[in-house]
C-alpha cells in the first residue's frame, strides 16, 4: 500500500475551520496526564467531594482507583438518581447505509472489507422507521457508514424528515460535517449529534485512519462544536475503548466534552463506551485489556465527572452488564437492535458494523428495567 | 383547621405539590394518596399520547395538572410549551420552568419573567420557578403571576433550604404564594420552610429517591403540616442562649 502522505491535523478543502481552543487544550491536558501517578489518597479524597476536579477525575480513572470500584459505584448510583431519578431512556439505531469512504483498520465497514454494502431508499427508510414506530419507541437514531458521495447530506436529511414524522427524538451519527449542514439537518427534525472520537491520541489516531476524510483528526474534534453552532440540542462523546491506551482516551473524551459544556452551558451533554469487538472478517480484532472491570470504572468516571450528563449502554455488551449498569451510571439503553443495514422491517441490505451481545426486544428491555425497580422512558424531549 | 392555599381561584387543601419525573410511574398514584397531593407536575416531554409509559396515565384523577415548561431554553421556547400543554387538554395551570444550564439546572430569571408575562395574557395561571431575587419576584407580580416558586437549593440535589434567607424576603414582600420548589431533600427541611411562612413546597427526588416512597410521602406530608401549624401558632419567644448584663445599659433613667 502506498504510504499515505496526507497530514492528518490540516484540514482538507471544503471543511470548515471554527474559532476553538478547546482542542488545544484537551490535547494539552491529556498529555499531562501520567495515571500512575495517582495514589489511593488521591481516590479517597476525589471521593469525598460533591464537584470533582479535573484531578479529580484523572484519579478516579487511574489504576489506583480499583480497589474502590465499589465505593464509585455506591456514589455514582446516588448521583444518578438525584440526577435522573428512576427514568432509564430506550431508543434504537436504524443504519440506513453502510458505504464508506474511509479505511480505519479497526471498523467493519471499512473501505477494504469486503463485506455487502447497501443503502435504504427513502420507501424502505421509511417503512423501517414504521416497524421500529409499531413497538412504541419514540427515539431513534439515524446512522450510515461514512460517505458523503454516496449518502450525501441531502438523503440524510430526507430520512431526517422521514424520522421526525414517527419519532420524538432523532439523533445522528454520520460522518462530520460543517456548521450549515448540521443547521439544515437541525431544520429537517435532527436534534441530537453522535461523534466519537475513536482515539484521542493524534498519533494513533493518524496510525488507525490510513485513507479517507476521517484521517483529519481536527475536523472530526470539533464536530461537535459546530453542530451546536447548526442549532443541534446535544451532542455525544466517546472514545473506542481499547484502540489506544483506554485510560488517557477516557480522560481526554470527558474533558472534551466538559470544555463544551463550559462554552456551551445549555448543551446536553451525553457517553458512549464503545469498547472494540470483534467484526467480519477480522476474527483477531479483540478488546484486549478494557474488560468489564475497566469498562465499569470509565463509566463510574464519567458519572462522578459530569453527573448531569446522559450515558448511553450498547449492544456491544452482554445483557447482565447492562442491566446492572442502568441506573448507577447509565442512563439510556438500545433495545430491539439491529447492526446491518435496515432488518427491521426487511430483511438487512447491507452487513453488521459489529456484532452484538443483546439481541433482546423493545419489550424484554422494557420489563427488565421495570423488574429493576426503574422506569422505562420512551420520550423526554418536545421539540418546539 | 380550615386553611386553604389559594392559586389563581383555586383552592387547595394539601399545600404538598408533587412532582412526577423522577419516579416509577407505576407507583405515583400511591404517592399521591400517601402524601395527599392535590396538585401535581409533569414534564410536557414525558407525555406520550396514545403510546407507551405516558406520564398522564398515571397521574389518578381528580389531581390539577401542574404542566412544566422543562426543556425550555428561552421564553419562546416555554410559551410554545405551554400552548402544547393546553392543547393537549391539561388545564390552565402552568409551571414556567427556563433553563439554560445543563450542569446546575438553575433558572434564568430574565426569561421566565418574559414568558410569564404573554402566558398570563393568554389567560394561564402560571407558576414561574425562579432563582430567589426579589426584583424578578416583584417583575413576575406585575407580569401576572400566580405564585411565585424560588428554589432552595440546585434540583435534586437534597441540599435543603441553601437560599433560605432570600426566600424568606420573597415571603416577607412577595403578595402572592410562595412555594419552595427545588433542593428540599428532608421532612425536617420542608418543616422549617413552612415554618417560616412559605405556603407550599414543591418535592420530586427527595420521595422519589427514597428507600419506602409511600411512607416518605406520608412523612412530608406531615412534615408540611407541622410546619404550617407552627407558623400559624406564631413562634414563641425565643431567649438567647447568654447571660443578662449585670449592669443594664439603660440603667441610668431616672424618669
Amino acid at each position: 500500500m502506498a504510504i499515505n502522505k496526507l497530514n492528518h491535523m490540516d484540514y482538507m478543502d471544503g471543511m470548515e475551520a471554527i474559532d476553538s481552543n478547546i482542542m488545544d487544550k484537551v490535547l494539552y491536558y491529556a498529555e499531562a496526564f501520567d495515571y500512575r501517578r495517582y495514589t489511593r489518597q488521591d481516590v479517597i479524597g476525589a471521593l469525598a467531594k460533591d464537584l470533582l476536579s479535573i484531578e479529580d477525575y484523572a484519579a478516579i480513572l487511574s489504576p489506583a482507583a480499583i480497589p474502590f470500584l465499589e465505593e464509585m459505584a455506591r456514589k455514582a448510583k446516588l448521583e444518578t438518581a438525584k440526577h435522573f431519578g428512576n427514568s432509564v431512556c430506550l431508543f434504537t439505531p436504524l443504519y440506513i447505509a453502510n458505504y464508506c469512504e474511509n479505511h480505519c483498520v479497526y471498523c467493519g465497514f471499512n473501505c477494504t472489507n469486503q463485506i455487502r454494502r447497501g443503502k435504504l431508499t427513502l420507501q424502505e427508510i421509511e417503512e423501517e422507521l414504521q416497524a421500529i414506530a409499531s413497538t412504541g419507541l419514540k427515539e431513534i437514531l439515524l446512522l450510515t457508514g461514512e460517505s458523503r458521495k454516496k449518502s450525501g447530506v441531502e438523503y440524510i436529511g430526507e430520512a431526517v424528515k422521514l424520522a421526525a414524522k414517527y419519532f420524538s427524538t432523532v439523533g445522528i451519527e454520520i460522518y462530520p460535517l460543517n456548521t450549515q449542514e448540521y443547521a439544515y439537518l437541525h431544520d429537517c427534525g435532527a436534534d441530537f449529534v453522535s461523534v466519537y472520537q475513536e482515539t484521542y491520541n493524534p498519533n494513533k489516531y493518524e496510525q488507525v485512519h490510513v485513507r479517507g476524510p476521517k484521517r483529519i483528526y481536527p475536523y472530526r474534534f470539533n464536530a461537535q462544536e459546530r453542530a451546536l453552532l447548526g442549532g443541534m440540542r446535544g451532542v455525544a462523546f466517546g472514545a473506542l475503548l481499547g484502540l489506544d491506551d483506554y485510560r488517557k482516551d477516557a480522560f481526554a473524551a470527558g474533558l472534551h466534552a466538559y470544555l463544551i459544556q463550559k462554552k456551551y452551558p445549555h448543551a446536553e451533554i451525553s457517553f458512549s463506551t464503545p469498547r472494540l469487538r470483534p467484526y467480519i472478517n477480522n476474527a483477531e480484532n479483540n478488546p484486549h485489556d478494557v474488560h468489564e472491570k475497566q469498562l465499569l470504572q470509565v463509566m463510574l468516571a464519567y458519572r462522578l465527572f459530569m453527573p448531569y450528563a446522559g450515558i448511553t449502554i450498547s449492544t456491544r455488551e452482554r445483557a447482565g452488564f447492562r442491566d446492572h449498569v442502568i441506573g448507577m451510571a447509565a442512563t439510556k439503553i438500545s433495545a430491539g437492535v439491529r447492526v446491518g443495514v435496515g432488518g427491521h422491517n426487511e430483511e438487512e441490505k447491507g452487513d453488521e458494523q459489529f456484532q452484538i451481545s443483546d439481541p433482546r426486544s423493545v419489550q424484554e428491555v422494557h420489563q427488565m428495567i421495570v423488574n429493576r425497580g426503574l422506569q422505562p422512558v420512551y420520550t423526554d424531549y418536545i421539540r418546539v | 383547621m380550615n386553611d386553604p392555599l389559594m392559586i389563581g381561584g383555586h383552592t387547595f387543601q394539601s399545600r404538598f405539590i408533587l412532582g412526577s419525573g423522577k419516579f416509577t410511574l407505576e407507583i405515583v398514584k400511591a404517592v399521591v394518596e400517601n402524601g395527599g397531593a392535590e396538585m401535581v407536575t409533569l414534564a410536557l416531554r414525558r407525555a406520550n399520547l396514545g403510546g407507551e409509559e405516558n406520564i398522564l396515565d398515571y397521574i389518578p384523577k381528580g389531581i390539577t395538572l401542574l404542566p412544566n415548561t422543562s426543556g425550555a431554553r428561552n421564553a419562546e421556547e416555554a410559551v410554545r410549551i405551554a400552548r402544547l400543554a393546553r392543547e393537549m387538554e391539561c388545564g390552565d395551570f402552568v409551571k414556567v420552568e427556563v433553563i439554560r444550564d445543563s450542569k446546575y439546572l438553575l433558572p434564568d430569571n430574565d426569561e421566565t419573567i418574559k414568558a410569564t408575562e404573554i402566558l398570563a395574557k393568554e389567560g394561564f395561571i402560571v407558576m414561574p420557578y425562579m432563582y430567589p431575587d426579589l426584583y424578578t419576584a416583584r417583575a413576575l407580580v406585575d407580569a401576572g403571576a400566580a405564585a411565585v416558586m424560588p428554589l432552595a437549593a440546585p434540583i435534586g440535589s437534597n441540599k435543603g433550604l441553601s437560599t433560605r434567607d432570600f426566600i424568606q424576603i420573597l415571603v416577607d414582600e412577595i403578595d402572592l404564594p410562595i412555594i419552595v420548589d427545588a433542593g428540599i431533600g428532608r421532612p425536617s427541611q420542608a418543616c422549617e420552610a413552612m415554618e417560616m411562612g412559605v405556603d407550599a413546597i414543591m418535592c420530586n427526588t427527595a420521595v422519589a429517591t427514597a428507600g419506602n416512597v409511600a411512607l416518605m410521602a406520608k412523612s412530608f406530608k406531615q412534615a408540611i403540616e407541622a410546619g404550617r401549624g407552627a407558623y400559624l401558632a406564631g413562634p414563641g419567644r425565643v431567649l438567647q442562649n447568654r447571660a443578662e448584663a449585670s449592669s443594664p445599659l439603660t440603667g441610668f433613667l431616672e424618669d
